[in-house]
This record gives structure tokens, sequence and C-alpha cells, in this order.
């Protein structure tokens, strides 16, 4: 584990060092802030919560997330350093993790960065701060979900275009298979596949947490997408290292 | 760096008989790596002892790059195996890794990272922390000679600091058994002299295998030099040997590449 920590320490320092790290984080916040006070009609509600704002999270993650993650393995390619990185005495399994940590520890920082939003909603009223607190986990939860799957995704291809369109569409499948158009669309003609798409989907879990509940079934979920997708990472670079 | 001539000491060049192989810190056994369509590697076997600089030669394409990354554990081979002081490639990836210090082709690093950055982190890798690590640090980069630019970032540093970054990283550790890919590449004159005079001084404790196709090199910094070409050992001996089966080195070596084996 202590060269996974090494391996995300530099690579958090890295998005620092780059432009990667306040385009991101100002686009993520101009655009949930934006979001969440036209469209989620924040104010006209009459609610002390942050349900708008937690609508939106997911879907801006599923652009911007991708985004992070499809120079992940692509770039160590292109700058040749996963050479150095796979002669150094580690696992594999270490620097994918530490990859992972590192990006997953990034969009954290860009979280903690709404406060304002939670500052504004408290001066307005009374809300129930363990609700916001769970949403915020959900949050993580499926940055983590869409960060494992992305960074797989760009072990697979050297080329960045790729690694960005097929990480938003897989994330999309994700996401999508659980909104009421696809579970309706599926119970009406394939009531088989209806259970499934809505129990691989991250949509409805995603909803359990805005709404304060954490449930046991909801987090062994998401540690297993995260698990499988890291596991399949490794997989892909051992099996790419090979060729 | 002084390397004035009087301080170069070459090693004593052990025989590469039964003898040597005792104390081999580097065994490569039927190495063979094949990818689509090719074999890059033909079942290679040498070993490298103690206090050896082995020249590695062929020309471009001939599978240097690839034995050396074998042997750096990046490539598994198709075939055979190699042992790095003691330690599996395969079976020991981590402890084979450990005792080698290993300049990728090009020497790649992290761009946006400063000199020290870097080095600490590979340090940091490998196990050292606190002052330890602020002294392998220091050291790497002295030998190296890279503390006039230790706080600039490696992207605005030249073809020749960069390469003596990827140098000093290899070096750091202080490792038994060092694979350099063209250490002298892009490297001015000064530099060359600097870098072999380096690897002459860590000559004794080691076991060193550095590619190149600049044949003069290996007249003056190899104990021992191995031609390959089309993946296959085609000459093993000393520089001088080597250089007395022919007019001179250049044309030993064309006839080594392009001659003989090509049908």
């Amino acid at each position: 584990m202590r060269a996974a920590l090494v391996i995300a320490a530099r690579e958090l320092a890295a998005y620092f060092a780059t432009p990667v790290a306040s385009v991101f984080i100002v686009i993520f916040l101009i655009l949930a802030g934006t979001l969440t006070f036209t469209i989620g009609n924040f104010f006209n509600r009459g609610q002390a919560d942050l349900q708008p704002f937690f609508g939106f999270v997911p879907w801006l993650f599923l652009f911007l997330v991708p985004a992070l993650t499809m120079r992940l393995w692509a770039e160590e390619r292109r700058l040749g350093t996963i050479e150095l990185l796979f002669t150094l005495p580690i696992e594999p399994w270490q620097a994918v993790v530490g990859k992972f940590l590192a990006a997953w520890m990034f969009c954290a920082i860009a979280l903690a960065l709404t406060f304002p939003l939670w500052l504004t909603v408290n001066a307005l009223g009374e809300p129930d701060n363990g609700v916001i607190l769970a949403g915020y986990i959900g949050c993580l939860l499926v940055a983590g979900v869409y960060l494992a799957v992305g960074a797989a995704v760009s072990a697979l291809t050297r080329n960045q275009v790729i690694a960005f369109v097929l990480a938003v569409s897989l994330c999309f499948l994700l996401t999508a298979t659980g909104s009421p158009i696809v579970t309706e669309f599926l119970s009406d003609r394939l009531p088989a596949l209806a259970e499934i798409a809505r129990g691989l989907s991250v949509t409805e879990r995603f909803l359990d947490f805005t709404r304060g509940l954490i449930s046991l079934p909801n987090l062994v979920y998401f540690a297993s997408c995260i698990g499988f997708a890291l596991f399949a990472n490794a997989a892909v670079l051992e099996h790419r290292r090979a060729a | 760096m002084q390397t004035g001539g009087g301080l170069v000491h070459r090693p004593s060049n052990p025989t590469s008989s039964g003898e040597s192989r005792l104390t081999a810190l580097i065994e490569i056994e039927r190495l063979t790596k094949r990818f689509a369509g090719f074999t890059a590697v033909d079942d290679v076997s040498f070993a490298v002892a103690r206090g050896e600089v082995l020249g590695f030669l062929g020309p471009n394409g001939a599978g240097k790059s690839t034995t050396m990354r074998m042997l750096a554990g990046f490539l598994p081979p198709t075939s055979g195996t190699a042992r790095i002081a003691g330690a599996d490639i395969q079976a020991q990836p981590v402890a084979a890794k450990s005792a080698l210090g290993f300049l990728p082709e090009g020497a790649p690093a992290y761009p946006d990272m400063t000199v020290t950055g870097f080095l600490s982190f590979t340090g940091r890798i490998r196990g050292f922390a606190g002052a330890a690590l602020r002294e392998k640090v220091a050291q790497a980069m002295a030998m190296t000679e890279l503390d006039s630019v230790r706080l600039q970032p490696i992207e605005t540093l030249s073809k020749g600091f960069k390469r003596r970054v990827g140098l000093a990283q290899a070096l750091l550790h202080d490792p038994p058994v060092l694979i350099l890919d063209e250490p002298t590449d892009g490297l001015d004159p000064n530099q060359k002299h600097e870098v072999r005079g380096l690897i002459r001084r860590m000559a004794p404790d080691k076991a060193i295998i550095i590619s190149t196709h600049i044949l003069e090199e290996v007249a003056a910094v190899c104990t021992r030099a191995i031609v390959i070409a089309r993946g296959r050992v085609v000459a093993d001996a000393t520089p001088t040997a080597l250089a007395g089966r022919g007019p001179d080195l250049d044309t030993v070596f064309r006839d080594l590449t392009l001659g003989q084996g090509a049908a």
C-alpha cells in the first residue's frame, strides 16, 4: 500500500502542476452552481435541501470524470514513463490503485469546493445536514465508479479521444439503465431485463444516498463496481504489456 | 565530476568462462520474445559478472531494447528467463527490480516534475524516506551533475540534462545491476566523456549492460562486447578481440550484422 500512496501523492501533485486541476474544478463549480440555481429552481422550491444540486452531479461527472481519466494511462504511454513506472519495484496493482486514489481525492476536493451551496442552504433554512452528508458520500461513490471505469478504458487505448468517448458511453450506460425511460421501456417489453438493468444502475442507489439512506447493499454495490473495474484495469495493463 | 585520465581505472576483465558464471549478477537463459509475425529476440543466453561492463551492440531493430526491456521486467518473455542478482524476473519480479537500475530508451521522465521531485519520487518508491532519501537524491544528483537544475521542471531541460536525470534515477539506490539503454545518446562530447568516466568508476562493484551504436564507446568503456543481429547473438568477445577480427571495429560490425546469417 505504501508504494500505492507514493504514486497517489505524485499523481495528485501532477493534477495541480498542470492546468487540468483549475480547468476541471472551475468548470465543475460553474456548471454545478448555475444548474442548481436555474434549472434546479433552488430558491423557488421553498425547501432547505441540496436535492437540485445532487440531481445534477452524476450528469456532470458523466462528462467531466472521463475527461480526467482519458489521459491516465494514455499519457504514461505517450511519454514512455509507463516503462519507468513498471520497471520500478512495485506490483502493477499498486500503480492502478495509486492512480485511482489520486483521481478520487481530486474529485473529493472538487466536491468539497461546493461548500458555498451548503453554507447558503444553512443560512436560508434548517436543512437536515445528515441527509446532505449522505448525498455528498453518494456523489463521491458515483465519481469513484466513473473513475474506475474510465481508468480501465484508458488502459485499453493509446488514443485519448477514444478513451473519452468509450468511458462516457459506459458510464452513461451505468447511469441511464436506471432512469425511468429505460426501465419503463424494458418492463413493457423485456421484463426479465428490466430488473437486471435496474440492479446494475448507479442511479437508484445514488438516489437512496440523496434521501439520506446509506444501506449496506448499496455500499457493497459501489465497492464491487470500483473493485471490479480496478481489477479489469490491472488485467488490461498486464495483457497489453505482453503484446 | 572530474574524470582526469589518471583516475580512470579499468576493471580487471573476468573471463566469460564457468568461473565468472558463479558470480554472475545477470544471467540470461534462452530468452526469446516473439511479437505477432516476427521474433525480436531469439534464444539469447549470456551472463554478466560483477565488474563487467557489457557493450550491447547491434543495428536498430536488432532486439537490443527488447532484450533490455525483458531484463527490466517491462516485457514478459515468450520463453526463457533471466535472473537479476539471483532473482528470477518472472517468479520474483519485485526482488529483481529492486536490485536493478534501469535507464529506458529515451530516458522518459514526468515532464511537469522538478528534478528533485522526480528523483525523490523514485527514491520513495524504492523505500527511502527522510534524511536517507535526501542523501540518496543529493548523491545521485552530484554523480550526474544535476545540482544546477535541481528545481527546474524536467520539461524545460535540454536533451543532455534529461538523459542525466534518467541516469540519476537508475543510480539512486546504488543497485548491483545497471542496465542502460543508450546512456550517452543526445549528450555532447564532453558530457559523453563524463558519463563514460562515471560508468568506469562504478564498474568494479556492479554488473553493467549498456546498449549503444557508437562503436568507439565500446572500446572506451566496455570490458566485453556482444553483437546482436536479427535477435541473435552473433559475437561475444572483448572489444580488442572483436576489433582484431578485421581491419577495424566498423568493418567487423558491418560484416557481423549484414554478412553472415542473412540467408
